[in-house]
């Protein structure tokens, strides 16, 4: 917490932040203009492309290059030899840690491939035919070794083993042999036994969840230019320039200032651009051939080896009285991590319950490796799934108790004082206000007909601050650019000049935007845990204020009194002072700043801590059809709570995007795999996010109660959206259908399957 | 080339960035201005047919063909337009979907085949996408090709040695294969006008509501006679076989009836029958079985729907 940002502005009168003016990337989006990863083009580029293993499991034998690298046009070749091996060292990316031993061996397969898709060589070549073709006489020799996908088989004993290393952490005893268990988490408090001994009803339920993709519409692609000193250059499509910079300085054995990187514009991330994949190939490549290397993957690269998030198996049992009290919770989680180790069940097991206040809470988590992909953050990263079990749970206890699950809700809500289950009590939250909101909403009193059901899910997530650098530059005719280190993947841009404009006084267009690279500013954490609003907002706002006083302390000097006596209101210095009034604009002080003491900035370098959780109920109505088990969303309410909205079109726009890329996962969603670990679907056609046709209009109810720790009261709202809805389709199909859904997706056999079934008992 | 056709012009393509798999294509592109010329070019090593390229240049682009030639069929007399005389309906082999779904006439006098072609692809796919191409590409799944069987039509298929008729159900033989010789290719569809008191409908199911693949397409088309009782009846099925299928019982289960919950249950349980599925990343074999029957016995109910409200 800096000390300068005090939350004394949530009262005040609010003239920019709050409002939906239009956007300032907007233009160049909607014209082509802008530009994303795969847009630059420089002279002498050459073209990258990526050899990836066709097994599972495979033990690399030898690599053997050399028609390769003799085909004319061919100008690097490389495998893992050209990166260096590193120890095992624990870094975060975004809500989740990344081990840089893991990093270099997911980039480049060293001795072996742990998954289809998996590099284990690049090429560089005048054309993407000759980089093509290259790849084709590239000669691996392989020793094919079994395989395992399945998380709760690779638990067993006898699985096939990823890592000869890997010997669980937080296991007591400490296991004696290796397994592709990478650790035990556990979380909880209370006497569990004695809370069920007190309830009048127990649920307990098994679910299983399919490894879902970010499903960014733009895929992996960068531009990376090494020059013979070992400088270098590196455009790409990322949530995180800095993150990009240290990530690709430790492969490459670089020093970070020796490495600019610049964030082109995003397509989509969330959260699976918090990693590297291309990037070191790409600088790897270009230092060999002293030539700009670009690459770009294909749609099927990125399903085959960019991170989805963990598929899972999880137990869930709830007990509580008559009355609806939740007398103790108890959850085990096992999580795929992919080929290494690092799922997201941490967090997952941590706001598992995170909604309610429990006197007896346990919860339980696996991570386990298995030979997919490598997962990577993917929207509130654990906390869907978890949840969605959760909430399935207390819809099927609420129901046996004959209460109403809203009710049920708010009886058992999480607030202000609440011991979370993972152990602080929590800050000012709006859960309470949200379920609130939502029994009072007309949606929840709508009618239904036949094969409509109606579900109701509560979710969690914590948000983050940490490391944000920003400036603000008052250029000579008084306008502002704003420099920031966090790529804009939601609408930053928009809600962090209209915080620099509230703070200054001045008209929103004055305030002009840019994302900088990593030679601008200092270090910055990436764009990743709903921080970007809330963290660089408090650098922009402290920037700003440094920028008044400087302008504040101009005034006084041009006017010849104390600068106690002059003020800043409505973007003009004014004099406080017995006298004749005075009073100078932004632009006037601006415009003399050469002879009052020279160009007028304001810099902010902060740690950001005390970002609040941000809870949300979401109320979906659907129908099944019970000949076809198909699902339509019919209609859908996202109430949420955002601190302050500060535009609260994006706000809006981030509960949307998330309740579709839930329903995607409640209802389609999956990776399909063959009887080798080969994925089935690596594309849009039959990995099937849903369509425009497919959803609602997603209606949307923003409740501010506001974070105390930041000066409007922001609380990060990206990712709570994708945590209900999960829960609330689910439960919206068992009222529908009668039948209680624990498999994700529900898709239209498994939905027709469990009907028949159903009536067939 | 061939001599005296300036117009046809051979051009070499070299792969682009954007051509992922990179091989480097050597590509002869013919545009025959004659169905003897298309046949005797198409009759050539290597060659492929071009018509609305929607499945030709996705196959290219994924490396899964490296045609030769490519002879592009769209200025060959009569492959375009619609022509409706006392005989029937014909409709050229290359005539572009939204083409005919704009045909107020045709989409009065076959809805259902014209709701199928509507289901191609997307807005954009269906102004290249023809129903020749639908059905030469062989898939089991094409959306066209149960509407076209049930609707009775039959193809003008023109080769080296002249033309045949050919119904549309003998074309597809096999997921990608199909019965035309070597140098053969569609010229055309000609479907009968449909009497008094009939109507046809298809269905399929997919698991989004467009942009997918057909789990099970269904097309039903019926006539009625004065009191109402089934006079004539074919039915398709589609992505439940490794060819699209005419079901025979589908039809029998129709006629004689009043087209009433009886006859429709049997529909069903006909058209479940007939399927030979697979379990595949789209469905599995008991879903396809099943939802073949729901489509059928839906499909036959609009299709009845339209038959009585038709004058």
């Amino acid at each position: 917490m800096n000390d300068m940002i005090i939350p004394d502005l949530v009262e005040r009168e609010l003239k920019v932040v709050g409002t939906r003016p239009l956007r300032p990337d907007g233009m160049d989006k909607v014209t082509g203009r802008a530009k994303f990863g795969a847009d630059m083009h420089v002279p002498n580029m050459l073209i990258g492309r990526v050899l990836r293993s066709p097994h599972a499991h495979a033990r690399i034998k030898s690599i053997d290059a050399s028609k390769a690298r003799a085909l004319k046009g061919v100008k690097a070749v490389i495998t893992a030899d050209a990166l260096c091996d590193l120890p095992s060292e624990f870094v975060p990316a975004g809500e989740m840690m990344v081990n840089f031993r893991d990093i270099t061996r997911n980039v480049m397969a060293r001795d072996k491939a742990l998954y289809e898709g998996h590099a284990v060589a690049a090429v560089a070549a005048t054309s993407d035919a000759v980089a093509a073709q290259a790849l084709s006489l590239i000669e691996v020799d392989y020793e094919v070794l079994p395989h395992v996908i399945d998380v709760e088989k690779a638990m067993q004993p006898d699985a096939p083993l990823l890592h000869d290393d890997m010997y669980t952490i937080g296991a007591d005893p400490k296991p004696e042999k290796p397994s592709n268990i990478a650790k035990r988490v556990e979380f909880g408090f209370g006497d569990l036994d004695a809370g069920f001994a007190k309830a009048d009803v127990v649920v307990e339920r098994e679910f299983t969840t399919k490894p879902v993709h970010q499903g960014y519409i733009e895929p992996h692609a960068c531009l990376a230019s090494v020059s013979e000193d070992g400088q270098a250059e590196l455009w790409c499509t990322t949530q995180g320039q800095f993150i990009v910079r240290a990530f690709c300085a430790k492969l490459l054995g670089m020093e970070v200032s020796q490495l600019r990187v610049t964030a082109s514009e995003i397509g989509g991330g969330f959260g699976g651009k918090t990693v590297v994949y291309l990037e070191p190939l790409a600088l790897a490549l270009s230092r060999e051939a002293c030539q700009p290397v670009k690459m770009v993957m294909s749609r099927t690269e990125v399903f085959q080896a960019s991170g989805p998030t963990s598929g899972a198996k999880l137990w869930i049992k709830v007990g509580a009285t008559k009355d609806g009290t939740v007398t103790a919770a108890d959850a085990l989680l096992k999580y795929q991590a992919g080929a290494f180790q690092g799922s997201p069940v941490q967090p997952g097991a941590m706001c598992a319950f995170a909604p309610y206040e429990l006197e007896n809470v346990r919860v339980i988590g696996f991570d386990v490796v298995v030979n997919r992909p490598k997962v990577a953050a993917y929207r509130a990263p654990g906390g869907p799934i978890a949840e969605f079990a959760v909430e399935s749970v207390m819809d099927e206890v609420a129901l046996k108790i004959n209460m109403d699950p809203v009710d049920f809700r708010l009886k058992n809500a999480a607030k202000e004082g609440t011991r979370a289950p993972y152990g602080p009590k929590l800050g000012p939250i709006g859960l309470v206000q949200t379920l609130q909101a939502a029994r009072a909403h007309e949606h929840y009193a709508a009618p239904l007909k036949a094969n409509q059901g109606r579900g109701v899910a509560s979710g969690f997530w914590f948000n983050i601050g940490g490391e944000t650098c920003a400036s603000l530059n008052v250029g000579e005719d008084g306008s502002v650019a704003m420099v920031v280190g966090t790529p804009d993947i939601g609408g930053s841009r928009a809600s962090l000049s209209m915080m620099a404009a509230e703070e200054l006084g001045i008209p929103l267009e004055h305030v002009h935007p840019i994302i900088g690279d990593t030679s601008s500013l200092g270090f910055n954490f990436l764009t990743g845990g709903s921080r970007v609003t809330f963290s660089s907002g408090m650098a922009i706002v402290q920037a700003a204020r440094e920028v008044i006083e400087i302008l504040r302390d101009r005034a006084a000097k041009l006017w010849e009194v104390p600068m106690e006596e002059v003020e800043w209101v409505d973007g003009h210095a004014r004099f406080t002072g017995s006298g004749e009034a005075k009073s100078l604009s932004l632009v006037e002080l601006a415009k003399t700043a050469g002879k009052t003491g020279g160009p007028i900035i304001g810099n902010a370098a902060i740690n950001a801590t005390g970002a609040g959780p941000s809870l949300a109920t979401h109320l979906v109505d659907v129908e099944v059809d019970p000949e076809t088990g198909a699902v339509k969303i019919l209609r859908y309410t996202a109430i949420q709570d955002a601190g302050k909205a500060v535009h609260p079109s994006y706000v809006e726009g981030q509960m949307q995007g998330g309740a579709v890329q839930g329903i995607g996962w409640a209802l389609n969603e999956e990776y399909i795999y063959d009887d080798k670990g080969r994925l089935e679907n690596p594309g849009f056609l039959d990995y099937r996010i849903p369509v425009c046709s497919d959803v609602p209009m997603i209606d949307t109810v923003i409740v501010e109660v506001p974070n105390p720790n930041h000066p409007y009261g922001v609380r990060g709202v990206g990712e709570t959206p994708i945590v209900p809805p999960m829960g609330a389709i689910a439960n919206a199909v068992s009222h529908a259908t009668g039948v209680r859904f624990t498999d994700l997706p529900m898709s239209p056999p498994r939905v027709l399957d469990a009907i028949d079934s159903n009536q067939a008992t | 080339m061939l001599a005296g056709k300036p117009e046809c012009i051979a051009t070499q393509y070299t792969s682009s960035n954007t051509h992922r798999e990179g091989k480097t294509l050597e590509m002869d592109y013919q545009t025959p201005t004659s169905a003897e010329d298309a046949a005797g070019l198409l009759s050539k090593d290597g060659a492929h047919v071009l018509a609305g390229g929607t499945d030709l240049l996705v196959k290219l682009r994924a490396g899964m063909v490296a045609p030769k030639l490519v002879v592009d069929l769209k200025d060959v007399p009569r492959l375009r337009g619609i022509e409706n005389d006392s005989q029937g309906w014909r409709v050229g082999a290359a005539t572009p979907c939204a083409e005919i779904g704009e045909h107020a006439a045709f989409a009065a006098a076959w809805p259902g085949v014209v709701e199928s072609l509507e289901l191609i692809g997307s807005t954009q796919i269906q102004g290249r996408a023809t129903l020749g191409g639908n059905l030469c590409n062989a898939s089991p799944a094409a959306d066209t090709v149960p509407a076209l069987i049930a609707a009775g039509a039959v193809c003008e298929v023109v080769g080296v040695k002249g033309q045949r008729e050919v119904p549309v159900e003998q074309i597809v033989t096999a997921p990608g294969q199909n019965s035309l010789a070597r140098g053969e290719f569609v010229l055309g569809f000609r479907l009968p006008n449909p009497p008094a008191r009939a109507g046809d409908a298809y269905l399929r199911f997919i698991p989004r509501t467009e942009m997918d693949i057909a789990v099970v397409g269904a097309g039903v088309a019926l006539a009625l006679d004065a009191k109402g009782v089934c006079t004539h009846a074919r039915v398709g099925l589609g992505a439940v076989a490794p060819t699209p299928l005419l079901v025979g019982d589908g039809a029998k289960a129709l006629i004689g009836t009043k087209v009433d919950g009886g006859a429709l249950k049997a529909l069903a349980a006909a058209a479940s029958a007939a399927c030979n599925p697979i379990d595949d990343k789209r469905g599995t074999v008991a879903y396809r079985i099943k939802v073949a029957g729901v489509l059928a016995r839906r499909a036959a109910g609009i299709a009845y729907e339209r038959a009585t409200s038709r004058k």
